[in-house]
């Protein structure tokens, strides 16, 4: 029989998570297979290309192109200092010569004898890359990274703005919210936000937030779900846009966790390769059994608990009673895959399948 | 599986895996033609957890074995070769846009000349373009080093100068790309496919510079003289390259590639062989859409020329709110017949895009997303406009240096007055409960002017009916002009401004022996049931209106499973949030129409 997937977020408290942390260059590796690691260690390291600038030599000696390479007093690879003279003219009977003068610090790249233009890259500037979360090195990718194995709690939101952060946890009405991450239960508004950036706070995480809100936040409307890079306070929406608020059993776990340390990330990407933005909180408790979903967690079943991600029963949660095999007309006229959805107050109603989204918990 | 003669081909299975469901179709040979007979569907699967696209190939397979009762699988392999117990099939094709499709650069000398024309090698051979990097683009060496740096192509297609021209400009163009040595978005273990169709006297410099770290290819100039573009080297090679890179990286595709008969081709690139095929056979102009979760792609031929557009940023979920930034929310709501706060309107259209696969379950709903299927089509088909233009640079005596400094002004190839046709295709359009609902939208986001058919892809399956049209050209075609292609009907839509309530033209018609004559007056629209036939018509405008190039028209006017539609709302169409009576005029339009139960709207 084919199978229903549905999208599915993980709320889980007891997970065994693993993360790939890799450079965007290939560079070096700093730790040791089976090391413990902190979030903040630094796990690996390059260094990126710096900017370039191309230099007419031809223009400037008033010579031509494939002339360029006799007039070089160095090499490709060669270091070069801002004002160091880096081309001379042979001149007229060896006197009149002209002389051209590095433009900034750097290396020469590229001696071009067709444009009789020089490229000088500035110095590489170095990059790193750390743990993110608290964890063992489980794997090496010699000269890309590693990949650390932890254990802990495991939150997914449905979209985030903002990177890589790390702090305590918070509930919102606490006074003391400097360089953590704050629970917000319901929506987010800008005022509030104004007010978390204003004493510091890391880290947001909420249970929704107004398409509008968001814009004035990031000071431009969010057009494709491909975040990450926003230099902002990190946000985590649990629920979705709206003024909905974080499911209860979210809720509680984060609440559960004030005061410990955690690693978010709001990077979202719903498209080629999802990348939902997330909480970790490690932990240092040996699990017997924790919790790992495969594809099959994601198959709608008979008594599957779902919650609902489409108006007019948006936010709902619901167990699945029936799931007719044949195609039902919905109120649109569509023709649709449904199942029959037990709401907690008794109430059944017939869901359009693509409309769920199953809760995957331990 | 192994290779089948096309004689002994009776059953094919062809799938295309799009950014957010793969579709399956099974095409049987009966009665000595070939037919659809079962479609199947299931969400694509490039992401966590699967991170394999041949999941939801064999999920969308597995509702196919359901409902035709073949057994297509045996495991997880399809059964090649039909036995005569009803199993397997002969053929199996696919095409794939799954994984963001093919993302590249183009580089030209001038920006307008070689650049538009390595844009459009590029965009023929379905892929995104990300941007042009030019000489003559405005930018400095380290912006542009930056922006090849930033953006991480999966390919970039360098070209510039005309054959035995100046070689400077496009040596140092690859100078720069040799600089900025960016690293393909999908692994960081191969190298960047780099192909180069520029001027043939630059080969040698242009292989020092790049071989070393790039994958470096040749194909013939794209621009060997100023008048001649020669654009299919180029796009041949870039599928070459699509296969053996892009695909290659993707999650799955290593083995879904080793299931099908011949290469996996790029969704868009297929729906393009399509739309050509039928402006071709039937002599005439198209336009053709298809409007995906992610992007929206324009084709068009007109006066035999063929163009492709991809608006990356406009699709129906993924990219939805960037269509709600760029039209405004009073675009969006001057299409709802209803009262709905600004705040729950663009809510509801942002949870769009953070749960894409979701579906309208209320008729609100469902108004809503065909409100932004409106705007997401005509801002795609601005862009088209804008894009699909003659060849500049031409029957001009002047070296490329000389054009840095000068205007070029391509005119547009799109010329609404000459339209003969406009094909929709995509989930929105080929989905729509009722056909009146496609009909409506491609009427009010493309504006045809004067007489147009329109028609929809009836289940959105021209992308595996494009693939197939290359190596079994009828079994494509029977299956198009009878399975695939709606006929929705004629619009007929007078070109003029004038005062509600005004006579703008006469109509008559001739359908089924009985005559239906009327006048049609200015904002009306009136829906003439007719089935896809010829019909007589005697057609006559009033006053400064027009029906293109001509006032009076007496001839056959087709049909469709909508009708003819007599649209009266004049040509520009003016229509806008602030319109009085607008809730009104909508409920009247889409009651002309028959667009929404009446009893809900």
């Amino acid at each position: 029989m084919s199978k229903s997937y549905t999208p599915g977020l993980k709320v889980l408290e007891k997970a065994l998570v693993v993360k790939e942390r890799i450079l965007p260059l290939k560079g070096k590796v700093h730790v040791k297979l089976e090391e413990k690691l902190e979030a903040d260690k630094i796990v690996a390291s390059t260094k990126i290309p710096g900017n370039v600038q191309m230099v007419n030599i031809a223009n400037a000696l008033n010579i031509d192109p494939d002339q360029v390479p006799d007039c070089m007093l160095c090499k490709v690879d060669d270091v070069i200092s801002k004002g160091e003279v880096i081309a001379r003219s042979k001149g007229l009977f060896g006197m009149f010569k002209t002389e051209v003068k590095s433009p900034l610090d750097g290396i020469l790249g590229n001696i071009s004898d067709v444009t009789g233009q020089v490229i000088i890259s500035e110095k590489p500037y170095p990059i790193e890359v750390d743990a993110y979360i608290p964890g063992e090195v489980e794997a090496i990718f010699d000269n890309e990274g590693i990949v650390v194995k932890s254990k802990g709690t495991l939150i997914q939101g449905i979209i985030g703005v903002g990177g890589e952060k790390k702090g305590c946890i918070v509930i919102e009405s606490e006074d003391d919210v400097k360089d953590k991450i704050v629970v917000v239960k319901s929506c987010l508004t800008y005022d509030s936000y104004e007010k978390f950036n204003r004493l510091g706070v890391k880290g947001i995480v909420c249970g929704g937030i107004d398409y509008s809100t968001m814009t004035k936040i990031l000071r431009r409307p969010l057009g494709v779900a491909i975040t990450g890079m926003e230099k902002t306070i990190t946000i985590i929406v649990t629920e979705g846009f709206g003024k909905i608020e974080m499911a209860n059993r979210t809720y509680q776990i984060l609440e559960k966790n004030t005061g410990k340390f955690c690693s978010i990330n709001g990077a979202t990407q719903i498209r080629a390769g999802v990348m939902r933005p997330e909480i970790f909180i490690g932990s240092n408790i040996e699990l017997d059994n924790p919790s790992i979903f495969t594809e099959e967690s994601l198959v709608i079943s008979i008594n599957s608990k779902v919650r609902i991600i489409r108006d007019p029963y948006f936010g709902k949660l619901g167990l699945v009673r029936e799931l007719p095999s044949e195609l039902m007309q919905i109120d649109t006229e569509t023709k649709a895959r449904v199942a029959i959805i037990a709401f907690e107050d008794g109430s059944e109603k017939i869901i359009p399948r693509t409309n769920l989204e199953v809760i995957l918990s331990d | 599986m192994k290779e089948n003669n096309i004689e002994d081909i009776n059953v094919i299975l062809a799938t295309d895996c799009g950014s957010t469901t793969t579709k399956a179709i099974l095409i049987e040979k009966k009665n000595n033609e070939y037919r659809l007979t079962f479609r199947g569907e299931a969400p694509t699967t490039v992401e966590a957890p699967f991170e394999d696209v041949t999941r939801g190939v064999l999920n969308a397979i597995i509702e196919l074995e359901e409902l035709s009762g073949r057994k297509i699988l045996d495991g997880e392999s399809i059964i090649n070769t039909c036995k005569e117990d009803d199993n397997g099939v002969d053929l199996y094709i696919s095409t794939s846009s799954a994984g963001g499709g093919l993302q590249m650069m183009v580089a030209g000398v001038v920006k307008n000349m070689t650049g538009e024309s390595a844009q459009r090698a590029a965009l023929g051979a379905g892929s995104i373009v990300m941007d042009i990097i030019a000489s003559n683009d405005g930018r400095k060496y380290h912006e542009k080093v930056k922006r090849i740096r930033e953006l991480r192509p999966d390919m970039v297609l360098l070209s510039g100068g005309i054959d035995g021209g100046t070689i400077s400009h496009v040596v140092e163009l690859s100078e720069i790309l040799a600089a900025s040595n960016p690293k393909p978005r999908l692994g960081n273990n191969y190298k960047l496919p780099v192909i180069y169709a520029g001027n043939k006297e630059a080969r040698k410099e242009i292989n020092s510079r790049l071989s070393k770290t790039m994958d470096l290819k040749m194909v013939e100039n794209i621009r060997p003289t100023l008048e001649v573009e020669n654009l299919q080297p180029s796009r041949d090679k870039i599928h070459d390259l699509f296969m053996e890179h892009v695909m290659a990286q993707a999650p799955g595709y290593d083995k879904l590639k080793k299931w099908t008969h011949c290469p996996i081709m790029p969704t868009p690139g297929a729906v393009g062989e399509i739309i050509k095929r039928i402006a071709r056979k039937e002599n005439i102009s198209v336009v053709g859409v298809d409007i995906g979760g992610a992007t929206t792609d324009v084709f068009s031929v007109f006066s035999g020329k063929f163009n492709r557009t991809v608006s990356a940023n406009y699709g129906m979920s993924y990219s939805v709110c960037n269509v709600l930034a760029d039209t405004g929310v009073d675009n969006v709501s001057r299409w709802l017949s209803y009262s709905i706060e600004e705040s729950n309107l663009t809510n509801r259209i942002a949870n769009k895009m953070i749960r894409p696969t979701t579906i309208p379950q209320t008729l609100e709903e469902l108004i809503i997303e065909q409100a932004i299927a409106r705007e997401a089509l005509r801002l795609s088909f601005d862009q088209h406009k804008k894009f699909a233009v003659s060849l500049k640079g031409v029957q001009q005596e002047r070296t490329i240096s000389d054009t840095f400094e000068q205007k070029m002004s391509g005119e547009s190839l799109v010329n609404m007055k000459d339209l003969d046709m406009i094909v929709g295709s995509g989930g929105v359009l080929s989905h729509a409960p009722r056909r009146e609902q496609a009909y409506r939208m491609l009427l009010d986001s493309f504006l045809p002017e004067g007489i147009t058919e329109l028609a929809v892809d009836s289940i959105f399956m021209m992308p595996q009916l494009g693939v197939l049209a290359s190596i079994h050209e009828k079994a494509a075609i029977e299956v198009f002009n009878k399975d695939c292609l709606i006929r929705l009907g004629t619009c007929i839509a007078p070109i003029g401004e004038g005062k509600h309530g005004d006579v703008i033209m006469e109509y008559s018609f001739k359908i089924d022996d009985k005559e239906i004559k009327g006048e049609l007056k200015y904002g009306e629209l009136i829906l003439i049931k007719a089935g896809f036939n010829g019909y007589k018509a005697d057609l006559s405008t009033k006053d400064s209106f027009s029906l293109g190039d001509k006032n009076n028209y007496i001839g056959d006017i087709f049909g469709g499973e909508v009708g003819i539609v007599l649209d009266g709302r004049g040509r520009p169409f003016n229509f806008n949030f602030s319109t009085d009576n607008r809730q009104e005029t909508l409920k009247t339009w889409s009651l002309s129409m028959n667009e929404y139960p009446s009893e809900k709207i």
